[in-house]
């Protein structure tokens, strides 16, 4: 049935492959996330903060606080870290552009910190977020969302919240387009 | 990209990418640690033929910061000294294993020279007359910071064009960005070929301050005026230089209000630009030395922190 909808567009240009979720999917799942994380820090008293790792983790970030405020009338202060500069490949695959980090509100010693990434593959961004984190501050507790775990871990790496469970081959690639970047929502998953 | 010889190798994009790179590596100079990872085991070496405060040092930092091992060798009290010649002391660095040499030397060309003879990476710190490139992206990013892009931007540089490093490789990145640049200097200060350089050449500060030369100026950059190379009679008395070619503060009123002053130091306040200059508040001499370790580290990063060149 999903197959009759129109293909979703990349900033204007068709993406070919399977399309998991689209447009308003994505939400759905953003707002379960959302539930997950108010059921865990609402223990907590919602001291937590959310930190985006960019690309796509930013936006994803913004989209959960407005959620979270929105079921628990609870702002978060929200962040980003970018790894670049913590990745264990620069030497391999050469020097990339920097993005942007930016520290939450009231920081992040002694809080929640939730790392907000699209997709979690080998882990190895997570480990490098984990270094960058350390230099920011010392977080209480640090857990990880994920809007899709595709799995293929290479590190002993886990999410404390999921948005889907995507199982592919190695082979595959998963895409998440969001509005603020690519001009629309969906989650493709390219190849066999 | 494996060297940084000179303003003219980095293309727009590359320019651009370096002064965002700088931007980012800015933020670590706030933070509780500087530290940041890309270039562990990496060993940098300032080797400098020349007196350097601000620039050797924040070649060290920032190789510090992103953790790389930085020696500083200096002409004075290393083998230099017992006649060893340029060749065979920085082969002889080299052969010690480094991944990049930082040298400053007071022949024009002579860093060229030194990276045809070394496999590591080599980045001009400032050569003679010749060009001193990061002091150029550190100007960039300054003025980036402060009045936007530079796109059709107009910049004056005023002072000792001839014996400026700094005017020649400012000229060309500024180019390469897309900006205006006037050079105003006396005729005695400016080199030969300066007809050639993609720039306008006035000798009247005044008109050019107050725009009725070529237009409106976006920014100032005063140059130093290099006593120590100076041989002979560019002009007839300090007095006279700084009356006609000084920042001074009835010139300073010429200037619209956010006009920046930029200034590569050290000063010599009284000569070539007064304290009101020097101090006010257009004056982004500080913000340059700030800029100075971010943009240091960004080149270091884009040069050092890729696979590199394997040269065994």
């Amino acid at each position: 049935m999903a197959e009759r909808r129109p293909a979703p567009l990349r900033n204007g240009a068709p993406l070919e492959g399977t399309v998991i979720l689209r447009d308003a999917d994505v939400g759905r799942v953003v707002d379960r996330i959302a539930h997950q994380i108010i059921e865990t820090i609402a223990k907590g008293d919602f001291d937590a903060v959310l930190m985006g790792i960019p690309t796509r983790g930013v936006p994803l970030t913004q989209r959960l606080a407005a959620r979270i405020e929105v079921f628990a009338g609870v702002l978060l202060p929200v962040g980003s870290v970018d790894i670049t500069l913590y990745r264990d490949d620069l030497r391999v695959r050469g020097v990339r552009p920097l993005a942007q980090t930016e520290e939450p509100e009231g920081g992040i010693d002694g809080r929640t910190v939730i790392l907000v990434d699209d997709v979690l593959c080998s882990g190895r961004t997570i480990r490098a977020a984990l270094d960058a984190l350390t230099e920011l501050g010392r977080p209480g507790v640090v857990q990880l969302a994920a809007l899709v775990d595709r799995g293929h871990r290479q590190l002993p790496i886990r999410a404390d919240y999921v948005g889907k469970n995507i199982p592919t081959s190695a082979t595959q690639n998963v895409r998440v387009l969001l509005d603020e970047v690519d001009g629309s929502d969906a989650v493709i998953v390219e190849g066999q | 990209m494996k060297n940084l010889l000179s303003a003219a190798d980095l293309s727009r994009d590359d320019a651009i990418e370096i002064l965002d790179a700088a931007q980012r590596m800015h933020q670590v100079q706030t933070r509780e640690v500087k530290k940041l990872p890309p270039l562990r085991g990496r060993t940098v070496v300032n080797l400098f033929f020349e007196d350097s405060t601000r620039t050797r040092s924040s070649f060290e930092i920032a190789g510090k910061w992103l953790s790389a091992d930085v020696i500083n060798v200096s002409a004075k009290g290393s083998s230099v000294s017992k006649g060893e010649s340029l060749r065979d002391t920085v082969r002889t660095v080299q052969a010690m294993g480094v991944d990049a040499l930082v040298v400053r030397h007071n022949a024009s060309g002579a860093v060229a020279r030194v990276a045809e003879w070394v496999d590591c990476a080599v980045i001009n710190a400032g050569d003679g007359t010749h060009e001193h490139p990061t002091q150029a992206l550190l100007d960039a990013y300054t003025l980036r910071g402060r009045i936007g892009e530079l796109a059709d931007r107009h910049v004056a540089i005023v002072g000792d064009i001839t014996h400026s490093r700094v005017a020649r490789s400012n000229v060309l990145l500024l180019r390469t960005l897309g900006a205006r640049v006037t050079l105003v200097a006396p005729p005695t200060l400016l080199p030969a070929g300066v007809a050639s350089w993609p720039c306008e050449i006035s000798w009247d500060l005044d008109a050019v301050l107050s725009g009725k030369a070529y237009g409106d100026v976006d920014a100032v950059m005063m140059l130093r005026v290099q006593r120590e190379r100076m041989s002979g009679g560019y002009f007839p008395t300090e007095r006279e230089y700084a009356i006609g070619y000084g920042l001074s503060p009835q010139r300073l009123d010429l200037l619209g209000e956010q006009v920046p002053v930029l200034h590569p130091g050290p000063m010599n306040r009284g000569l070539e630009i007064s304290s009101l200059a020097a101090d006010g508040a257009r004056s982004m001499v500080l913000e340059q030395v700030q800029a100075g370790v971010a943009v240091r580290m960004a080149v270091l990063y884009r040069l050092l922190a890729g696979p590199g060149e394997v040269t065994v």
